[in-house]
């Protein structure tokens, strides 16, 4: 087993779900009870990653962060570096791919909330963050945990993205299925059966939980 | 000096919207009713007031306050104007115990503080024992009884009620609406009640402000809009039979003798002995006689003049004079029998258990 790639793979996933919980719930919030116009302009942006070959959003994400662009200059002043082929690339790229799995589930779960229950809380005197921590969250978290959890398990299992903005550095952006496509490409297959039986048994695992998730949510 | 100067339009993206032209004097803590039909607006109304919605033109003054004037883009937020609003069915934090629901406007107060103002009110609402239970293993009256304790927990200046008895059915509305009447009386803070209901009106309001379509057709004295409808529209909200306001002489075994312009009423006792009552009477309950008919069970006979009558149907509605107005709906044949005629004197007869008696203020 190659557990540097395990590791690897666990550390991009929790930093991936970390990111998505801090950018993702205030954004599924917005999502959930604005009015503005171009709310379902941003409500399709935020899909599209559902209906992108992986490896086009790679190529996207190569072509405008790469050293010789506006966005890769700027990176490169700042942190003194570039984002394709590092661990920080793979991360910022999976997030972006990972946006629709997490905030979809947010989004459905705030949005089931009463709104009188949000009116009620603003007439109380509630800011908008202490309503949405008070009242919206306690009454959504089975949502907001399948929305975590499903961020989590994809950006485990994630190939396309990985391999076309990490590359496949040992270390630094080999992640376990990629280190199965090695492993096959090199007819290592016991050590490929071992990576997928993990891989397997982690993504029934989590089906598991986020179905008796759902059905709590329904049970509410 | 005003208690609120309304002058304003909202509409909503999708059309629908209301025009709100009023004001209120200020006089006593007092409670005026919002009276319409369902999709008249009048929530919106509400909600203008409560400033959940924005009003695209014109001004809300509460006192010295301006809570909106849209022309200075002025729109004080809910929490900015000092209103207590009692939503439908309540809107109570299903999550939070009843405690947690009452001190959830809490703010900047040491604990001590906020227990004390709980427990205060924990009394006046009489929820002793209910402190730690959830919204969902309370009853309707004990919902409706947290959820105004939560509403004046902040000590509001203003109470706005939506639709507070629309969640429940009659036999229950009728006690909770009882008890909203009197825990209202003893908050001594002004109440506007949005309503569908004229008995809310008629049992609550010192004031009625009639909304249709839209648009507020009427406001005043609520003894002045179901006496004097100055439209068709108000005629209708208000009902085409009759209402009758009066003071309960005497009380007894259960049944009252209510003074009506000089008449004397009897109904059902609504109340003790020297209250004021409203009192319904359908159309369709009240009998004509020639004569007076003095050996039948039936309570309430009074001395009218035919004052004016028109075909309805199998029916004519007449409309008689007994010192206060009574609308009778009788056969075409029953009236053609008696050969009554405008001007002429009859007897109108009532028993006393069809009118619907209610306590007033």
């Amino acid at each position: 087993m190659d557990w540097a790639a395990v590791g690897l793979t666990l550390k991009l996933a929790a930093l991936t779900t970390l990111v998505l919980a801090m950018v993702g719930l205030p954004l599924a919030y917005w999502l959930a009870t604005s009015t503005r116009r171009w709310r379902p302009l941003v409500d399709a942006a935020v899909a599209v990653p559902l209906l992108l070959p992986p490896t086009v959003l790679g190529f996207y994400f190569l072509m405008s962060t790469g050293p010789n662009t506006p966005l890769g200059r700027l990176y490169a002043q700042l942190f003194d570096g570039t984002l394709p082929f590092s661990f920080t690339g793979i991360l910022v790229a999976s997030v972006l791919y990972n946006l629709p799995f997490a905030v979809r589930p947010f989004a459905s779960g705030f949005a089931a909330v009463d709104r009188r229950l949000i009116e009620a809380a603003r007439c109380l005197g509630a800011s908008g963050p202490r309503t949405f921590l008070t009242v919206v969250l306690p009454l959504s978290w089975p949502s907001v945990l399948a929305g975590l959890v499903l961020a989590f398990a994809h950006t485990v299992g994630e190939f396309g993205v990985v391999l076309m903005v990490g590359g496949n550095i040992p270390g630094v952006t080999r992640t376990i299925a990629l280190a199965i496509y090695d492993d096959v490409q090199a007819l290592d297959y016991a050590a490929a059966n071992e990576a997928s039986a993990l891989l397997l048994a982690f993504a029934v695992a989590v089906l598991g939980v986020t179905y008796s998730l759902q059905r709590r949510t329904l049970a509410v | 000096m005003t208690l609120l100067d309304v002058d304003f339009d909202f509409h909503y993206t999708s059309g629908a919207g209301v025009v709100c032209r009023w004001e209120d004097p200020v006089g006593d803590p007092r409670v005026t009713v919002f009276l319409g039909a369902s999709g008249s607006g009048k929530t919106t109304v509400l909600r203008c007031l409560a400033g959940l919605e924005r009003p695209q033109r014109g001004h809300i003054r509460f006192g010295d306050h301006v809570w909106v004037d849209a022309a200075r883009r002025i729109h004080l937020r809910p929490d900015q104007r000092d209103v207590g609003v009692l939503f439908q069915e309540y809107a109570l934090f299903p999550h939070l115990t009843v405690a947690q629901n009452i001190a959830f406007g809490a703010r900047h107060m040491p604990r001590a503080a906020v227990a004390a103002r709980v427990g205060e009110l924990v009394d006046t609402f009489r929820l002793q024992g209910l402190e730690a239970r959830r919204p969902g293993q309370l009853s309707g009256g004990q919902q409706q009884r947290v959820a105004l304790a939560r509403a004046v927990f902040r000590r509001p200046k203003l109470l706005l009620l939506d639709e507070p008895l629309s969640a429940v059915d009659r036999p229950t509305g009728d006690e909770l609406r009882e008890e909203l009447r009197l825990l209202i009386r003893a908050l001594a803070i002004p109440a506007y009640v949005v309503s569908h209901d004229r008995v809310d009106a008629l049992t609550l309001a010192d004031r009625t402000v009639l909304i249709d379509h839209g648009r507020v057709i009427q406001s005043g004295t609520t003894e002045e809009v179901f006496d004097h409808p100055a439209t068709p529209a108000a005629a209708r909200l208000v009902g085409v039979d009759t209402i009758l306001l009066g003071r309960i002489a005497a009380v007894d075994d259960g049944l009252a003798r209510i003074v009506v312009a000089g008449q004397e009423v009897c109904a059902q006792a609504p109340t003790d002995e020297g209250h004021e009552a409203a009192l319904l009477i359908r159309a369709e309950d009240v009998a004509l006689a020639r004569h007076d008919v003095t050996d039948s069970s039936v309570m309430n006979r009074w001395r009218a003049t035919i004052v004016a009558h028109a075909a309805e149907g199998p029916f004519v509605r007449v409309a008689l004079d007994c010192g206060f107005r009574l609308s009778a709906l009788v056969t075409r044949d029953a009236w053609h029998r008696l050969a009554l005629a405008p001007g002429d004197r009859a007897w109108a007869i009532v028993k006393a258990a069809s009118i619907r008696a209610l306590p007033r203020n």
